[in-house]
């Protein structure tokens, strides 16, 4: 496996939603290397046949009763927002201003 | 310097039955560990939030119940601190993260229901590595809980301000969560018992998620009884967490005396080697000697596949807290930076809201996820973590408890460790346990050369809490005097 690089680490920061500035890009790249270095051991295992464990306790369908109970009123949801109107959360600008 | 006190404060044991008796006032309890707090957490910093006013309020309660003939039930007027990932209803809940500063909870997570009900008085919330990442408790946005034995070492982490606050005697029992080691390792550190449930024996709903196939809430105490009624309030199948185990807490307290005649014990083989202090590998040499004594079996075992499970670990960990941590985006709660769009308002409130170490795992989960890596890393490591679970069921079939250190040294230096990858070490022998989905205990096992704590783990199969309780109960009663407090 090649090792991660600038550019992988600029990548995946695009993903999570965070912007590095170059010096923090270098210094995670070069730890984020040595962490998967050290998770080479795991990668080399020959683990065909191996079933994946997601969960460590299976439990199968989880249902409760289909029947409404309380929840949050609309206020308290709200009460924490950084911007609310209208009863709803309010965000800026998605697609652009309407003409 | 120390700031140790626990040898003044009483047991939760103790309080509850004099306090449901009426032979002592819960409020007279709450005062001594205030004035306690009040004389050295200004050193430890175990506490982002005290809640002097609600305690007197919730203790003054329990004395007016107990006065009219009711019984507040097990925790009655037994002070409890709760780690700050907790959710607690109308009290300020950071996860000692800058992106949830100032946000107040409309619900309590169930644990801290439970601990209410059972008449217990909250008392505030402590300190942890942001978001629960990491193993000393410096990774805080609000300053680093100081390990009360002594103040230039860590208190270990992440639930470092739970271990410290039992360990000062500002509580005798704290809630805690163990994704990795979090419970466990700030438990050996700083002398105290710590334990890991069977993942799904406690409820996770409003613990605010890190690894959510991983995470499990559990008791902090100065005893090993202390930890069993902790652990019998919070435990039982809870309808709002989906991986809740549907079955009754188990009844722990009345099985503490059985002793372990009889009880089979192993002695984990690849985390009794290499990275682990001598001193360390000492005390859990003599505990196995003292399970001996006290009429267990005790051998050495190898199960091969632990030497995987940092690996696995630091792949499965990060993925999931990657998922998990997108719901902080600057729309519903917390913190919001602005910006011209919502993209650009969110990744500016994350970019400004996640400390170093917390981005780090993000960025480390979105590449094991990511396009081309998935089966490399994360697919790989699920199937290592089955190889772990294998190789600990079979060692349960010829032992009924093993025995391993939880930390491979006691106490460090504050501001010692730079390198990530070096900090992660320090969960070498607890990680197995979660991805198994284990219950394990830390037990205060003497100390170093260094006169600093260090604790021995006691690892149990899923629902394997009796037996492994009742091994920590003889450890505790032969441990080394424990005028360990300096």
């Amino acid at each position: 496996m090649s090792r991660i690089t600038r550019d992988d680490v600029a990548h995946v920061a695009t993903l999570a939603r965070l912007e590095l500035d170059p010096e923090r890009i270098e210094t995670f790249t070069s730890q984020l290397a040595a962490i998967l270095e050290h998770a080479e051991d795991v990668e080399a295992l020959d683990l065909a046949g191996v079933p994946p464990t997601s969960h460590p306790y299976e439990l199968v369908n989880v249902l409760r009763p289909d029947e409404v109970g309380a929840t949050l009123p609309n206020e308290e949801a709200l009460a924490a927002a950084p911007q609310a109107e209208s009863g709803r959360f309010r965000v800026p600008t998605i697609l652009g201003e309407a003409p | 310097m120390s700031a140790t006190d626990a040898g003044s404060a009483d047991t939760a044991v103790r309080i509850a039955a004099a306090v449901r008796a009426g032979e002592r006032s819960a409020l007279d309890v709450l005062e001594g560990h205030l004035a306690r707090i009040d004389s050295a957490e200004a050193d430890v910093h175990a506490f982002n939030l005290v809640t002097i006013d609600s305690a007197r309020a919730a203790a003054r309660a329990i004395d007016e119940r107990v006065a009219a003939g009711e019984d507040p039930g097990p925790l009655a007027g037994v002070p409890i601190a709760l780690k700050d990932n907790l959710c607690t209803r109308g009290v300020a809940t950071t996860c000692s993260s800058r992106i949830l500063e100032g946000w107040v909870p409309p619900y309590d997570a169930t644990v801290v229901e439970r601990v209410w009900a059972s008449g217990a008085v909250p008392v505030g919330k402590t300190n942890l590595d942001e978001f629960a990442m990491g193993s000393s408790t410096e990774n805080s946005a609000f300053g680093v809980t100081r390990n009360p034995h002594d103040l230039t070492k860590v208190a270990g982490g992440s639930s470092g301000g739970s271990a410290a606050a039992v360990a000062a005697g500002f509580s005798p029992i704290a809630l805690g969560s163990d994704t990795g080691g979090s419970i466990r390792q700030p438990a050996a550190l700083c002398g105290v018992v710590g334990v890991k449930p069977t993942y799904g024996l406690v409820s996770r709903y409003g613990l605010i998620a890190f690894a959510s196939s991983l995470d499990q809430v559990g008791p902090f105490a100065t005893t090993v009884a202390d930890a069993a009624l902790l652990l019998e309030a919070i435990a039982g199948h809870d309808p709002a967490d989906a991986t809740s185990i549907p079955q009754e807490a188990p009844r722990l307290l009345e099985r503490l005396d059985e002793g372990v005649q009889g009880l089979r014990v192993g002695i984990v083989s690849e985390l009794m080697g290499d990275g682990i202090h001598p001193d360390v590998l000492a005390r859990v040499r003599e505990a196995a000697e003292a399970l001996a004594a006290a009429g267990a079996t005790v051998e050495e075992v190898s199960v091969p596949a632990v030497t995987y499970g940092l690996s696995a670990y630091y792949l499965i960990a990060p993925a999931e807290a990657s998922s998990n941590l997108a719901r902080f985006d600057g729309v519903r709660y917390g913190l919001r930076v602005d910006g011209a769009t919502t993209q650009e308002m969110m990744v500016n409130t994350r970019t400004a809201g996640f400390g170093d170490e917390v981005k780090r795992r993000i960025m480390l989960g979105t590449y094991a996820l990511s396009a081309g890596y998935y089966d490399a890393f994360y697919g790989q490591a699920q199937k290592v973590r089955t190889l772990i679970c294998r190789d600990l069921d079979a060692a349960y079939e010829r032992f009924d408890v093993l025995l391993s250190p939880t930390s491979p040294t006691t106490a460090f230096d504050v501001g010692a460790i730079h390198d990530p990858l070096t900090m992660y070490l320090n969960d070498i022998c607890t990680i197995p346990t979660n991805l198994a989905g284990h219950p394990a205990a830390s037990v205060p096992f003497g100390t170093g050369a260094d006169g600093l704590p260090v604790g021995v783990q006691v690892l149990a199969p899923a629902l394997g809490e009796i037996p492994m309780f009742r091994a920590a109960a003889v450890l505790e009663a032969a441990a080394p005097a424990k005028g360990a407090h300096p």
